[in-house]
């Protein structure tokens, strides 16, 4: 049964008429193409309400995947992308916020919150050490 | 006349939940027995009334009584039954009224285990259980009516339901996620009771811990569900998004997390009283605050209700009162409370101090995430956007290290432990996982951190087992009538730090082992992605109970045999004129084939999007088995026990 | 010091929700322009009346609006009228016809009238990107020395105008 059914199988992707299916976008190299889809992962679709230009079926998305690919062929680097986004659309289109004195709170906040943390922690113990020794 | 009936039943338990607020507190205040006994019938009334009001809606969807507004904007006489009394809390109002029924339906559960509460404590959890319908039912009532009328000028047929939501994810997902969200209340009202009447004794976290621990799993299996579909109804394949409102039930998971093990310590060692206390507060008010993100209209999100400034202005009184007033009543009270216990630094209570403290970093770095562009914008510094590479590269390494002690946390002991105790399980469970995910990493060319994520899974598995091991190997009687001993409590958790760990698999395999094409393909033609063949057979046009639709043939070949049959539709439907894509997908244990129809091209081609997902079922299988490791833990007999057996 | 610290989380609360009452009733879909206070950006489009080939150069030297449109764009037909009713006034207007086919557009204009001083052809949506454009339609204001000033996404009409109205000086 099992043979029959590879037979078959083989047969029909063989003998069948089909051509190979092209990709929608085509890159010079496989680092283009994973540049590409990080950076559209990584844009924010300026007319949606929430979505990356990767997920966004709608028209402006279209268009700027479309300028992400040929600025990445045309050898520009990720930072000339985003700069060339951020001249257009503004610092909302990027979903990783660029450092600046206004968001330092924001990316460095949940270390500072992280080192409180175990200074907290440290002093429970302590304070913890002192009471048992009292109690001693 | 019947959503007259409905309207008016809603207003009869708001005063009943009015009464309930006061009239039991008034009771305890003047030491009248009477007063406070009222509050179980009270409850019982309001819930009656509230749930009276919920099944007229129903009906009023299930008749198509379209005079109606909200039946009317939300549902049209073409859809098939069950979306109809799904659509009940497809919008605002009538999900509201679903958050209310569930409130409600806890304040019932509560009043009737009442008597496993002492006296003075029970009428008074539910007292704050009933300032908080209250505030809800005058939400419901004031702002968002669901039984506004449009007579005498009704609609022939309505607007019908999005969409996006007729889906059998719409069906479950958001009853169970209200269920967790909304539970947390019941925590919430026993930390209040207790600052209330100021016995912050370490009872009060026992009775509520199998309620947290409930909503716990509720809260986890709505957020499984509500990832599970996103993904496979959205188009491409995403499971989470780290949108605001996604956000919104995260956060309070995450510090119903921290409060699971918080009150576990308290309960059994009276220590971080005070802060178990604010723990509790602090859950609640994280699902108040989603509440109001999703309703004020304040963030920008894929999921939120259209936005009325009113609404939001009612839900930030609201939320001032009962957050600033809990948060008010726990300055003026906590201070009060001293502990008298002590423990080591190799203490079981210290691991959990520090469970709690990276559960509260993460919470506060999700919170922080979300509101930083609101702040921002309030401060006329512009828009940003804060996503999800924010989220990966900040909250990842913390989760990682969280995970590392989770591991560790269970071998202790309460008070003091020897650090032999953990020396060996440690040591061999380091060198084992680090080997095998080494190897895994190796054959499978996986980078750094596929390895280093790997191995805290396996060391998470190897030192939990260990662990179990450890436990039921220690005494005479024999490893099967040891493990049996072993408390429901000890298994839950065991199954949702595993479940963790099949989550963090499956999270790190599904991003780095996946493959995405976007492709050309005309009926006739294959494509191969990651290993598979996959053939677009044809396509014909179908039709739907209230759409039309293309519907793809494809068939999926490994290694020249067929092993599955894929159809994604791109739906158009006509009432509103919207189109949707339905993504076709074969499931399976260690990889999904999902296609999803694009854009028609020229000619016969289409733009066709084909995934190879790895690994993705275990980011909700892991879901799955959190949920049943709080289900089991809020089941452990230990809770069934009445107060005056403890006496 | 420890009744001190019971009062963190009271005050942290307070402040949130002092920025949600901000917030609320702002519209969150609002989008400033990145290009306020910023020049055209240089441009090469064709003349959709005269074919011949137009430069930032050949711009009004007066405050005038541009305004993106496509035949394709259901706004665009309610907004027409009042753009007409505008350029009656004296208001100058330079159209970008935005992702779409000339014949559309001529018969569009030849229907309902054409209120733009010039309009320029934007058929891959290249300029609506250089100016940040979203959609359709979508209008900004420029001022006497080139520079955008405001930026309006959707339709104008009798309502909003006043305020754009005011940027145009």
């Amino acid at each position: 049964m099992i043979v029959l059914k590879v037979f078959v199988a083989w047969f029909v992707l063989t003998f069948s008429v089909s051509s190979v299916a092209d990709e929608l976008m085509q890159f010079s190299s496989a680092l283009n193409k994973t540049r590409y889809q990080s950076l559209i992962e990584e844009l924010r679709c300026p007319k949606c309400q929430n979505q990356n230009l990767a997920d966004s079926a709608s028209g402006i998305s279209v268009d700027l995947r479309e300028q992400v690919h040929q600025m990445i062929e045309d050898r520009k680097t990720d930072q000339e992308v985003i700069d060339y986004m951020v001249a257009r659309y503004g610092e909302f289109v990027l979903y990783r916020p660029q450092q600046s004195s206004a968001t330092i709170l924001l990316w460095y906040g949940p270390f500072i919150l992280l080192g409180l943390g175990f200074f907290t922690f440290a002093v429970v113990l302590i304070a913890n050490r002192k009471k048992r020794e009292a109690l001693l | 006349m019947l959503p007259e009936i409905g309207q008016f039943s809603l207003i009869l338990s708001l005063f009943f939940a009015l009464s309930l607020a006061f009239v039991p507190l008034i009771g305890y205040w003047t030491g009248n027995r009477l007063l406070l006994e009222t509050a179980r019938p009270l409850t019982f009334i309001m819930s009656f009334l509230v749930l009276v009001s919920f099944v007229i809606l129903g009906w009023s969807f299930a008749v198509d009584d379209f005079s109606v507004l909200y039946v009317s904007q939300n549902s049209n006489s073409q859809l098939p039954i069950w979306y109809k009394l799904s659509a009940l809390w497809g919008g605002h109002e009538g999900s509201l009224l679903l958050w209310v029924l569930i409130l409600v339906g806890w304040c019932s559960a509560v009043a009737l285990k009442i008597k496993t509460l002492p006296k003075d404590i029970g009428p008074i959890v539910l007292s704050i259980l009933g300032m908080v319908s209250l505030g809800f039912l005058a939400f419901l009532l004031f702002t968002s009516s669901p039984f506004v009328r449009l007579l005498p000028n009704a609609p022939a047929d309505g607007g019908d339901l999005n969409p996006l939501l007729q889906d059998i994810g719409l069906i479950v997902h958001p009853p169970l996620l209200y269920m967790g969200y909304v539970g947390f209340s019941v925590a919430f009202a026993f930390a209040v009771a207790a600052l209330i009447t100021g016995s912050l004794n370490s009872s009060w976290a026992r009775w509520a811990r199998p309620w947290t621990a409930a909503s716990w799993a509720f809260l986890t299996l709505g957020i499984t569900l509500g990832s599970w579909w996103a993904y496979y109804e959205l188009g491409w394949g995403g499971w989470w998004f780290w949108d605001p409102v996604e956000n919104a039930s995260f956060m309070p998971w995450l510090a119903g997390t921290a409060l699971l093990h918080s009150l576990a310590v308290t309960e059994k060692r009276g220590v971080f009283k005070s802060w178990t206390v604010l723990l509790a507060i602090f859950t609640f008010s994280l699902s108040l605050l989603g509440t109001f993100l999703v309703r004020s209209g304040v963030l920008t999100s894929v999921h939120s209700f259209a936005a009325d400034p009113t609404r939001g202005v009612f839900i930030l009184t609201l939320l001032l009162i009962l957050v600033g007033g809990s948060l008010l009543l726990y300055a003026v009270r906590a201070a009060q409370v001293r502990s008298s216990v002590s423990f080591g630094v190799t203490g079981r209570e210290a691991w959990l101090l520090l469970n709690n403290i990276l559960l509260t970093v993460l919470t506060l770095t999700v919170l922080l995430g979300t509101l930083y562009p609101l702040i921002f914008d309030a401060l006329d510094l512009g828009k940003i956007s804060v996503g999800a590479p924010y989220f990966n590269t900040v909250f990842t390494p913390i989760a990682l290290l969280l995970i590392v002690f989770m591991a560790v946390g269970p071998l202790s002991k309460w008070h003091n432990t020897k650090p032999s105790v953990f020396l060996w399980p440690c040591l061999v469970s380091a060198v084992l996982s680090i080997l095998i995910s080494g190897v895994i990493t190796f054959i499978y060319e996986f980078n750094l951190i596929a390895w280093l994520s790997l191995s805290v899974a396996l060391w998470v598995v190897c030192l939990s087992f260990g662990d179990w091991f450890i436990k039921v190997s220690a005494g005479t009687k024999g490893i099967i009538p040891r493990a049996r001993q072993l408390p429901r409590n000890y298994y839950g958790m065991l199954l949702a730090h595993l479940g963790i760990v099949v989550t963090l698999v499956g999270i790190v395999l599904v991003s780095l082992n996946s493959s995405e094409s976007l492709l050309r393909l005309s009926p006739g033609d294959q494509a191969s992605v990651a290993g598979y063949e996959f053939r677009f057979d044809a396509l014909e046009q179908v039709k739907g109970p209230n759409y039309v639709a293309d519907k793809g043939h494809f068939t999926a070949y490994k290694n020249g045999l067929p092993v599955a049959e894929l159809h994604p539709e791109k739906r158009l439907f006509t009432t509103r004129q919207q189109v949707m894509t339905e993504a076709a997908l074969d499931a399976g244990f260690t990889r999904d084939l999902y296609i999803s129809l694009g854009e028609k091209l020229d000619g016969s081609a289409w733009g066709v999007r084909i995934y190879v997902k790895s690994f993705v079922r275990w980011i909700w299988l892991g879901g799955l088995m959190m949920m049943a490791g709080g289900l089991l833990a809020a089941l452990d007999k230990r809770y069934k026990r009445r107060v005056n057996d403890h006496a | 010091m420890r009744k001190f610290l019971l009062f963190v989380p009271l005050v942290i609360f307070l402040i949130l929700g002092t920025f949600f009452y901000l917030q609320l009733g702002k519209d969150t879909q609002y989008m400033p322009s990145a290009l306020i206070g910023k020049n055209v950006p240089s441009f090469k489009m064709v003349s959709l009346k005269t074919d011949q080939v137009l430069t930032q150069d050949d711009l009004p030297k007066q405050p005038y609006l541009i305004n993106f449109w496509g035949t394709w764009c259901p706004a665009c037909h309610i907004e027409h009228p009042f753009l007409v009713e505008l350029a009656e006034q004296g208001v100058t207007l330079v159209g970008v016809d935005y992702k779409d086919e000339k014949s559309l557009a001529e018969q569009w204009l030849a229907q309902k009238g054409n209120p733009y001083t010039m309009i320029l052809m934007d058929e891959l949506g290249r300029f609506g990107v250089d100016l940040g454009v979203t959609g359709a339609p979508e209008t900004f204001v420029v001022n006497a020395s080139g520079q955008i000033v405001y930026r309006h996404q959707g339709p104008i009409n009798a309502d909003n105008w006043s305020e754009i109205k005011g940027y145009l000086q």
